[in-house]
């Protein structure tokens, strides 16, 4: 069984609300200096996945992902989780390109990796969450897609997935080869043991720009993204806590109880 | 053009948000509003109720292989009737299945997409949206390029339309010709859960714990004052990834939109993504034992503390005062 995980990189989702700084004029966030991007965190539970995948039918795994020179340190850490061969897809004709610019440059080289059995993404990327970029991929590369999967099973030629609903589960049959994307529900990602550290470090990432995927520059990068982005910025949400306060936690508990009614909230 | 849903024998409430919305842009616009609806049996009936929310024009899609949601068979449909019609605007509901689909269908078809939006306009002409990013953290506005665009709108951002008994408008059917054997992705079944009392995006009062909470048997104190005021219970991601609570009780950015006169926030520290499904909450009321925890950023009312202390005695004074 052949996988394909597609990776992003993105700033760590887990800096303090107060850390996070936007540069209006640009348009950009401002990342603080002392934290390093991470992996997209829905990114990991397809990694994981594709490893128990592998662990079960065997194969390889190859993770892609487009993006800068940092997003070396990414794909090797997939390597060391578990992952076997990696690619940066990389160009300067890629910079500004919208989802469905990335999903074209994947798309591009899937076609070049040529035959795979699943692809893996995650649901929706945890920086400028469009959920679009794997959907659309899918749809490049014109095969059957299922989304925010919590459980995978093989079967043959085809996977019986679950989806997650706002109230419940969905069971669904796909053919491969198919596109998956993953929900937090569908495993826990290990972390690169030392040996799988070690292994990633002594392995090469080639670096493929659109004349290698056969991706033609005017269809990707800034110039052929559908939406344009107007403004961006931090919105002041912060509200004026009242703390109530007491000797005794039971105290406060009481006072509180009595400040709800005061404001009408019960 | 929107892309209505059914809720079993109903229409979901995205229906009539989208028909809200849908209607404002057309008249804007100068166009008119389709509504379309896809699913098996009882379909065509139900999307009559569409004019009455505020359609011209309703498609129906009524076949077998529709009854359930089916990828394959649901692109298919929608593309031919995006390709019938050329919207200049397309819109769906930042649901499990309008995410599904949107990014297929605007990808097939060259129209630009833009996912979770919680505003939408028009600027000359193109149509333009507010979405949040960096999981709540900042707002970007976005624009459309092309002339053609697909949106899908967040839950709750926009007013349901009302309802407009005697509102006239024609009913179409799309004929469905797939076959399921040519298809590569098939339904097989739905598990629904149904939430015990009430549910959380309906809720008055919601009561919510997290990591903080210690284990899953902690969640029987919340349980027991949101008996007290008829509550719901919901949770954060790391209480649901820590296995103690199912997924469907999740709030934030990729669980459940609630917007409750009181949300009590228990052991949560209050991460953006979780502020985004508790954000529209009328109050806030924080217990959290770190008094620099950001969730006090956003709460009206606080108790720096153990909840385990907290909880019991709020519990019984909201119970005598609702008594009284
Ligand atoms: C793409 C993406 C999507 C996400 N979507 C969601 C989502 O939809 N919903 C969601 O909730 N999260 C979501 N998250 C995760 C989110 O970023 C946070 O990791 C998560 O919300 C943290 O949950 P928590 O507040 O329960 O845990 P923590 O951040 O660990 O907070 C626990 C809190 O409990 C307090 N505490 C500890 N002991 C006690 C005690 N005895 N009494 C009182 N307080 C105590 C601590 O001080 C702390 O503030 C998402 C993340 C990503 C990257
Ligand atoms: N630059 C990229 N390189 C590789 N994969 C990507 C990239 N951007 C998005 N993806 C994949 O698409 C998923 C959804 O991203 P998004 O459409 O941005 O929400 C991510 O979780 C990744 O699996």
């Amino acid at each position: 069984m052949d996988i394909i995980v597609c990776v992003k990189q993105v700033l760590d989702h887990d800096i303090p609300p107060r850390d996070f700084k936007v540069d209006e004029e640009a348009m950009a966030v401002i990342p603080p200096s002392n934290v390093s991007p991470v992996i997209s965190n829905f990114d990991e539970y397809a990694v994981e996945e594709a490893i128990k995948l592998k662990e079960a039918h065997g194969g390889t795994i190859t993770v892609l992902t487009a993006g800068g020179d940092s997003a070396r340190d990414l794909l090797k850490k997939c390597m060391a989780m578990g992952c076997d061969e990696a690619v940066l897809l990389q160009d300067t004709a890629f910079e500004g390109s919208d989802s469905f610019g990335v999903a074209r440059i994947l798309a591009g080289a899937i076609r070049k990796i040529g035959a795979f059995d699943i692809i893996l993404c995650g649901r929706i990327s945890s920086d400028w969450s469009q959920g679009t970029t794997a959907l659309a991929l899918a749809e490049a590369l014109d095969i059957p897609s299922a989304s925010q999967l919590i459980k995978i099973d093989v079967n043959g030629d085809t996977l019986r997935c679950e989806r997650v609903l706002e109230d419940g589960e969905e069971v669904v049959e796909i053919s491969t080869p198919c596109l998956l994307t993953t929900s937090n529900e569908l495993n826990t990602p290990r972390l690169p043991s030392v040996k799988g550290i070690l292994m990633a470090s002594r392995k090469q990432i080639p670096i493929w720009a659109a004349g290698d995927i056969g991706v033609d520059a005017a269809t990707v990068g800034a110039g052929a993204a559908t939406l344009e982005l107007t403004r961006l910025y931090k919105p002041d949400l912060s509200t004026q806590c009242e703390f109530i306060e007491a000797d005794s936690l039971e105290e406060a508990a009481d006072k509180l109880g009595d400040r709800l009614r005061e404001d009408k909230i019960i | 053009m929107i892309l209505a849903e059914r809720n079993n024998d109903r229409l979901a409430l995205v229906s009539s948000e989208l028909s809200g919305i849908g209607r404002k842009l057309a008249d804007e616009k100068g166009g008119s509003l389709i509504a379309l609806l896809l699913g098996g049996s009882g379909t065509k009936d139900l999307a009559k109720g569409l004019i009455a929310l505020g359609a011209d024009k309703v498609l129906a899609a009524e076949s077998d292989i529709l009854e359930g949601y089916n990828n394959a068979a649901y692109t298919e449909v929608i593309d031919s009737a995006v390709g019938e019609t050329d919207p200049a605007i397309f819109l769906l509901g930042c649901t499990s299945a309008g995410r599904d689909l949107g990014p297929r269908i605007a990808f097939r078809r060259g129209m630009s997409y833009a996912n979770d939006c919680s505003e939408l306009s028009l600027e000359e002409g193109k149509l333009a949206a507010v979405r949040s990013v960096y999981g709540g953290n900042a707002l970007s506005y976005v624009r459309s390029r092309t002339d053609k665009a697909m949106t899908s709108i967040r839950m709750k951002a926009f007013p349901p339309a009302d309802i407009e008994e005697g509102r006239t408008g024609e009913l179409g059917e799309i004929e469905v010709t797939i076959e399921a054997g040519a298809l590569k992705t098939s339904f097989i079944e739905t598990r629904q859960v149904e939430a015990e009392g009430v549910r959380l995006e309906d809720a008055e009062y919601v009561v919510s714990g997290g990591r903080g909470l210690g284990g899953p048997e902690n969640f029987e104190q919340l349980a027991k004052l949101a008996k007290v005021l008829k509550a719901a219970v919901g949770a954060s991601r790391a209480a649901v990834d820590a296995g103690w609570v199912p997924t469907h009780m999740q709030v934030g950015q990729t669980g459940k939109i609630v917007s409750p006169t009181l949300y009590i926030a228990v052991g949560i520290s209050g991460a953006m993504q979780h502020m985004v499904g508790a954000g529209p909450s009328k109050n806030i009321l924080a217990i959290n034992t770190d008094p620099d925890a950001p969730i006090f950023q956003r709460a009206r009312y606080g108790i720096v503390g153990d909840y385990r202390k907290v909880i019991p005695a709020l519990t019984e004074k909201l119970a005598k005062l609702l008594e009284s």
